[in-house]
């Protein structure tokens, strides 16, 4: 049987990747906890991941980047670029900065969890695959 | 490897805050430094945050932080009468700077706090990437 390593992998290749880029905006959000102005961005985690592995909603049209700068479209190999969406602030301050820090640093430490997660899930899975190379 | 920018990210955030504790500090030591002119006596130091966007899209992911300058409290010295200070004008008037020591205290304590949030995010950061790295070991 022969295995396609991408498709062995599942979602949780992908997953990961997407779980890394969040870790990221979260991680700017909690950098600029004290900027005027900023506002708290995240990724939708489950839409992004739903239209990154083609099980986007029917009704969801996915637009295709054709030319160099064109935004948030999907790239060459497929992947598109995670859309980032502004968080709605529960307390505004008066400088217009949205970061709730609690709130981002418990966003960050689910993110986490989940990443180890989902290193747990793809670790398994190599495991098993060595388990069946090497038949012991 | 996309994940080292988070380093980046919190080191521009722990950068920042240190100035701001660096400011705070400087104007704590100098909230007694009296003067007898009140256009030469210290005047409260703040820090200017921005965010530094990266680029468009995707790639403005990532949003450092940066200071964008320091600048001094336009609020008036608050004057004071002591005589018999040598420092003091020919009315007999001091002039104390405009730092607000409680608001400092309260300063640097967020200062504080930003700056080891920074820190755990960058722990974490890299507790990740080893954690990946081990990956299929």
């Amino acid at each position: 049987m022969p295995v396609n390593l991408d498709t062995y992998l599942g979602v949780h290749a992908q997953a990961l990747k997407l779980r890394s880029q969040r870790t990221e905006v979260l991680a700017s959000n909690l950098a600029n906890v004290d900027t005027p102005g900023y506002r708290a961005r995240d990724i939708d985690f489950k839409s992004v991941l739903a239209a990154q592995s083609g099980e986007g909603s029917p009704g969801q049209v996915q637009m295709t980047a054709t030319k160099r700068g064109h935004i948030g479209g999907a790239t060459a190999n497929g992947t598109a670029t995670p859309e980032l969406k502004y968080r709605t602030p529960l307390a505004p301050s008066l400088d217009g900065n949205t970061v709730d820090a609690q709130l981002e640093q418990a966003q960050f430490a689910e993110n986490t969890v989940r990443y180890q997660a989902t290193l747990s899930f793809l670790n398994s899975k190599f495991r098993s695959l060595m388990t069946a190379i090497t038949g012991q | 490897m996309s994940s080292f920018k988070i380093f980046d990210v919190a080191g521009t955030g722990m950068s920042a805050q240190s100035v701001r504790l660096n400011t705070t500090a400087s104007n704590l030591a100098n909230a007694d430094s009296v003067s007898g002119d009140p256009t030469q006596v210290y005047k409260a130091k703040h820090p200017l945050f921005e965010a530094i966007r990266s680029g468009i899209g995707a790639k403005a992911a990532t949003t450092g932080v940066s200071v964008k300058g320091i600048v001094e409290s336009q609020s008036a010295p608050t004057a004071r009468y002591e005589p018999g200070n040598p420092l003091a004008d020919t009315k007999g008037f001091v002039y104390a700077p405009n730092v607000n020591t409680v608001e400092e205290m309260v300063d640097m304590i967020s200062a504080s706090r930003s700056y080891q949030n920074n820190v755990e995010v960058m722990n974490t950061a890299k507790d990740m990437m080893l954690a990946t790295l081990r990956l299929g070991q």
